[in-house]
């Protein structure tokens, strides 16, 4: 039986370079490793559990692309056709191609270009009913699941908007190049098998030969040589993709695949960049979802920084100032990005290489021992700005008669994320190392801050000792032990989701539950994780205030679409933000609980004006 | 020496051949909303840092207009960069970033 043909040669080229290209690059993340990392990857990949959830993860994610399904099922069959269907094809190649050849090890040539070297008849109506009959008709319907995929594919590149993608990302050279491939790999597939299905008659499924006896039938030549061409093509194509891969984003295949596994080995992104950084650059696929994700594209439109372009560059070694620092965090990207890639901790890490050369110098500071409290109150320097909130806090901890300490009442020592979010870590933790020493002289038990930007930092930044909570959270744990009783104002509200709450503190229910008892809270279209951004994010460094203002406004109109009584969100900065180009009354959640308290005096929100929104 | 009530201040005169306004050409150039600014103080006014020090947005901002910058680098490096002035300032001067500025003035411009 004849086994070679020089056809194979790109394809088998091809193969040896980006096999060995995955070798050098796994090797190089593996190596480069921090110690501590390498020690949780040895140890990760001896426990059975932990690889076992990698593989069901590869499986999920690498093949089904299940996130991808839940965010767009359209884009989910299409990249599952794609990678499902063509891991089919060559596993069930490989079994088919053990129909015909009974040796162990064939070449890896072999079962990709089978039909070329195989074609035997198909006469007889029972004969459908043979081993080689039901693989044809498999492998046909695989072939067919995968063009159906590139159908979509080509579709989405011109018509985007039909898969509900307003942008795609723009292409480089190589991108370009793999891409051209890429689709052309299955389509000389079809279009070699059918001619060689048609030639021989017999050969092929229910695709191929049929499609193979019309071709053969209308177009004029020898239908061998025409093959034959195809076969090339197909070879050619499939070859130029495997050196391609390497250069262009089709590395993410790979990459991922280890991403997976260092994930469930416990590895984290390091503050300063590590290989693990390095692999999550390589794993972005460039889909292009945190483009339509991101408010400065939808809102404001700003099209250049998304983390798609983020990654870009930063595999191209050089990350413009201008991407690394517009952006709010808000964290809408990482929570769609179908990779899981940490994209907030990557544009940290750019931030704080420009940050890191200026000093700080905050000796002013003086430690004026505070006094002992059961529970201090951290309001934090934007709730300054809005003092209905401490205000409102202070009444609810005096009438529940908590023995509290209101520790930055005249006026605060920053938290540090700020400084922290300008890539400035080191100054910050000046600022942190004064504020936990202040923390714990107050022997409390527990912290409340009004700030869910002083939140998410005293939680992942002091490891402080005691219990940290955001006030919503302890304000329903208050009403929950009794200490404070409220009674509904029965206000149509709407919640906004402060980013540093929900994506960044994992914080959605605590509020819902607390509002859910004090008004009639109404859902926004636009909740929890998929929670816009206020705009007035401190995270965005040089954008003009009238960019900003653009965001805000579209945030606003999505959340007033129900046409709420009160707009309520969690946060000062948000409120501060919101307020100033709102209708609608902006609140904070402590305020409300505030006036929900029976016995006290009721604003009434058609009357009184939020006295903050008519002074900015 | 015998209080007459009143004291004599250093000479205020600036003479703006002798300015250094690299600082400002740079400052301007990465942070260009600094034009708006009216000088209300309201920066100034609300700033944490400002609350322990005498750390001063609004003469800083002067300062470097008036082409003297020698003055602001030990300066700036007071600011929490809570962002406060910016939430308040009524012209819209993204200020956090204008120290941002600043900084990468002094830096390049030592």
């Amino acid at each position: 039986m004849i086994k070679f043909n020089l056809f194979v040669l790109p394809f088998s080229l091809g193969l040896i370079y980006i096999v060995t290209s995955i070798i050098m690059h796994y090797y190089r993340w593996i190596k480069a490793l921090p110690a501590v990392d390498k020690v949780k990857l040895s140890a990760g990949i001896r426990t059975p559990s932990k690889v076992l959830a990698s593989l069901k993860e590869i499986f999920l994610e690498g093949l089904i692309h299940r996130r991808l399904w839940k965010r767009n099922p359209l884009l989910g069959y299409m990249h599952m056709s794609f990678a499902f269907g063509w891991f089919l094809l060559i596993v069930i190649g490989n079994l088919e191609s053990r129909v015909y050849h009974g040796a162990y090890i064939n070449a890896p040539y072999y079962p990709i270009f089978l039909k070329f070297f195989i074609h035997d008849r198909l006469v007889l109506f029972f004969e459908i009913f043979t081993v080689p009959a039901f693989f044809r008709f498999i492998m046909d319907f695989l072939l067919l699941f995968v063009l159906s995929g590139l159908a979509l594919a080509w579709i989405k590149r011109k018509q985007s908007k039909w898969f509900g993608m307003k942008q795609t990302t723009r292409h480089n050279f190589f991108d370009r190049v793999a891409l051209t491939c890429l689709w052309l790999i299955f389509p000389m597939r079809l279009l070699a098998e059918s001619y060689t299905a048609g030639y021989f008659h017999g050969g092929g499924g229910f695709l191929t030969k049929n499609l193979g006896n019309l071709l053969v039938m209308i177009t004029p030549g020898p239908a061998e040589l025409i093959a034959y061409f195809f076969w090339w093509t197909y070879s050619l194509v499939l070859g130029l993709f495997f050196i391609m891969m390497p250069y262009s984003r089709y590395m993410h295949i790979p990459s991922e695949l280890l991403l997976i596994l260092f994930r469930h080995c416990g590895i984290q992104p390091k503050k300063w960049g590590s290989s693990f950084s390095d692999l999550e650059v390589r794993s972005c696929s460039r889909c292009g979802v945190c483009i339509d994700a991101c408010q400065l594209n939808f809102a404001a439109g700003i099209s250049t920084i998304q983390a798609v372009y983020l990654i870009r560059s930063q595999r191209e070694q050089f990350i413009p100032d201008h991407i690394a620092q517009t952006c709010m965090l808000c964290g809408r990207c990482q929570e769609a990005c179908p990779v899981g890639i940490k994209i907030d901790s990557l544009r940290l890490i750019k931030r704080r290489e420009i940050g890191s050369g200026q000093v700080a110098d905050f000796s002013y500071l003086t430690n004026t021992h505070p006094d002992y409290a059961d529970v201090v109150y951290f309001a934090g320097c934007m709730s300054h700005l809005t003092p209905s909130i401490p205000n409102a806090m202070e009444g609810i901890l005096k009438e529940a008669g908590i023995n509290y300490l209101f520790l930055d009442r005249d006026g605060s020592i920053c938290c540090g994320r700020p400084l922290m979010l300008a890539g400035k870590d080191k100054q910050a933790n000046e600022l942190i190392e004064f504020n936990k020493t202040l923390i714990s002289q107050t022997r409390a038990k527990l912290l409340v801050t009004s700030c869910p930007i002083c939140y998410k930092v005293f939680r992942e930044e002091y490891n402080l000792p005691i219990r940290i909570q955001h006030h919503s959270q302890y304000l329903l744990e208050l009403v929950k032990e009794g200490k404070i009783a409220l009674q509904s104002q029965h206000k149509r509200v709407v919640y906004h989701d402060p980013c540093d709450l929900g994506r960044g503190g994992n914080i959605y229910e605590a509020p819902r539950e607390l509002l859910g008892k004090i008004s009639d809270l109404e859902a926004s279209g636009k909740d929890r994780a998929d929670a816009l951004c206020c705009g007035g994010s401190l995270a965005l460094m040089s954008t003009s205030m009238l960019t900003k203002d653009k965001v805000t406004l579209d945030a606003l109109q999505s959340l007033l679409a129900v046409d709420p009584d009160i707009l309520v969100t969690a946060c000062p900065l948000c409120k501060k933000t919101f307020s100033k180009l709102s209708k609608t009354e902006v609140r904070d959640i402590a305020e409300l609980v505030h006036d929900a308290i029976p016995g006290r005096k009721i604003r009434i929100a058609a009357t009184v004006k939020d006295p903050e929104a008519v002074i900015s | 020496m015998i209080d007459f009530g009143y004291t004599l201040t250093r000479d205020r005169q600036l003479d703006f051949d002798r300015g250094d306004f690299r600082y400002l050409k740079l400052v301007k150039s990465l942070e260009p909303s600094m034009d708006l600014c009216i000088g209300c103080g309201s920066c100034t006014a609300t700033c944490s840092a400002g609350g322990f020090t005498d750390f001063n947005i609004r003469k800083l901002h002067t300062v470097i207009r008036r082409g003297d910058p020698e003055s602001i680098k030990a300066e700036l490096k007071k600011c929490m960069f809570c962002g406060k002035c910016q939430l308040v300032c009524p012209r819209g001067v993204n200020l956090r970033n204008l120290i941002l500025a600043m900084n990468r003035a002094i830096e390049i411009l030592g």
